[in-house]
């Protein structure tokens, strides 16, 4: 994988301990039709 | 979109759910789950705020989550759900 | 400050059922004026018990209370219904929309104008073949003429995008480009599903059910067309013949809706996990039951119990089952498969070997048939 260093000076797009929350997915698009067991 | 001023669109119903919440647009048919509670939250203070950043700041929102409420928020707008403050 | 915990997976989240149904399929009536072959309701007559105008309205005002944004309104023939007007319109007034199937026998000129008129309604034409060779074989004589013609009716009307509703069988997989050039000639959207061994369809089922060559056809011809193309996530049990990256999953939750995000209420008001499991054992009860629909959808012993974390049971060894879930407990139950068992169009062919040792004579019947009388020729006598 991707070696990180540890000397980034600006703060948003550097890899911090928490990447869980960069990659939050707080919203999602389903189609109205695209569950199972409906006509 | 944390400078920008949005409503969520007249035509959309929200409803609760144990994770978060159902967004329906009536007109476009769109269904989209807003998947943490949180998100519910800072949709229901955007009309009391003038910006986004504002709502998000109300709402305890910690500054580290902010990019992931941004393409949150961005997405809702693509699709409709909420749309640009009128006035 | 930690950061919160990322949101668990959607499909998770749903698993264990939501508040209220996100939408419903609701029989009106199980009176019919076809008798298709492979029906999922086995319907043909009306039942003498079915809820009444009044009864309807009022499942109408507890859905609305529950916030069920739209309701599929089917049957039998949901147009047969004299009320059948006065129910979507009583709906779509307490801000459920509505789409309806219908085979189309009831929409003249005059009727798809009064339907064009009206807002959030949506329209699923059934139709199961390209030509009337192959359609009318399963939906009976004049079957596909009727369908062209509503359709006709529709475009005439400027309804609008309607939808083209297809069972997909062994004798129209070939047909699924036709059906797409037949749909985007008349402004529609086409939907594909999938046949389940249910009502009638038990009986077809053997002799109409894609083969393993043809589900990877479907497959791979969702994947390269579907685009624009629903499935109602009916071939969700399909992905297991994929490597389980976002370009070989089809669209859809990926997973059994029933009792968890959709049911069924049938026309005399019991309500089913889902309309392709019309028997006693998916039954949650009935609208007409103190509590009505509400208190069914919230605390029935059968749809708590649906809600529960399921194992993966006889598949627990196999690698797709993450891809498949295990396919469709309508299609196991009616080929006498135990839920915990391999769909019986497993794609890793699991489900054929289970099936071998299903006992022809004790499979589920279902509890009530309201298929027309076959017509017996009368002897006439010289006398």
């Amino acid at each position: 994988m991707d070696e990180t260093t540890v000397t980034a000076t600006q703060d948003d797009t550097t890899v911090e301990s928490d990447d869980l929350v960069e990659d939050e997915l707080l919203v999602e698009e389903i189609s109205i039709d695209g569950m199972c067991g409906v006509y | 979109m944390l400078d920008a001023s949005l409503d969520l669109h007249p035509r959309v119903a929200l409803r609760p759910e144990p994770f978060g919440a159902l967004a329906y647009h009536y007109e476009t048919r769109r269904l989209v789950f807003l998947k943490h509670p949180d998100v519910v939250r800072v949709i229901k203070a955007l009309a009391a705020h003038d910006t986004v950043a504002d709502a998000l700041t109300a709402c305890d929102i910690d500054r580290h989550r902010w990019a992931s409420f941004d393409r949150a928020l961005t997405s809702l707008y693509e699709s409709e759900m909420l749309h640009d403050r009128c006035s | 400050m930690t950061a919160a915990a990322s949101a668990p997976a959607l499909v998770d989240q749903l698993k264990g059922g939501l508040d209220a149904p996100i939408c419903l399929t609701w029989e009106l009536t199980y009176a019919c004026n076809l008798e298709c072959v492979h029906c999922l309701s086995s319907s043909g007559r009306r039942d003498p018990h079915e809820l009444s105008t009044a009864e309807a309205k009022a499942v109408l005002d507890e859905l609305h209370d529950l916030q069920v944004f739209y309701i599929n309104i089917g049957g039998g023939e949901p147009m047969i219904r004299r009320d059948f007007f006065e129910l979507v319109e009583y709906s779509i007034a307490k801000g459920i929309g509505v789409k309806f199937s219908t085979n189309g026998a009831f929409i003249d000129a005059t009727k798809a104008r009064r339907l064009a008129a009206m807002d959030y309604l949506d329209i699923q034409i059934s139709l199961d073949g390209t030509d009337a060779v192959t359609n009318d074989a399963v939906r009976g004589t004049g079957s596909y003429a009727t369908a062209i013609a509503a359709m006709e009716h529709l475009r005439d009307a400027g309804f609008g995008e309607f939808k083209i509703s297809v069972v997909v069988t062994r004798h129209n997989v070939d047909q699924l480009d036709r059906f797409k050039a037949l749909a985007d000639d008349y402004g529609a959207q086409l939907r594909i599903t999938r046949l389940r061994p249910s009502g009638r369809g038990a009986e077809s089922w053997h002799d109409l059910h894609p083969t393993q060559a043809q589900q990877r056809q479907i497959y791979e011809w969702l994947l390269a067309h579907g685009d624009r193309v629903l499935t109602g996530d009916s071939f969700f049990h399909l992905n297991a013949l994929g490597d389980g990256s976002a370009g070989a999953t089809l669209q859809g939750l990926n997973l059994c809706g029933a009792g968890r995000v959709v049911c069924l209420i049938d026309p005399v008001g019991d309500v089913y996990a889902c309309p392709f499991v019309i028997h006693d054992e998916f039954k949650a009860g009935s609208v007409r039951d103190p509590g009505g629909f509400a208190r069914i959808w919230t605390g029935s012993e059968l749809f708590t119990e649906l809600r529960e974390p399921e194992s993966a049971g006889a598949c627990t060894s196999c690698g797709s089952y993450d891809a498949c879930q295990g396919g469709c407990m309508a299609a196991k139950f009616f080929v006498g498969i135990p839920l915990d068992g391999p769909d019986p169009e497993c794609v890793g062919g699991h489900g054929e070997d289970a099936m071998l040792t299903a006992d022809g004579a004790t499979l589920p019947r279902p509890m009530m048939d309201h298929s027309k009388p076959a017509r017996v020729p009368v002897q006439l006598t010289r006398r």
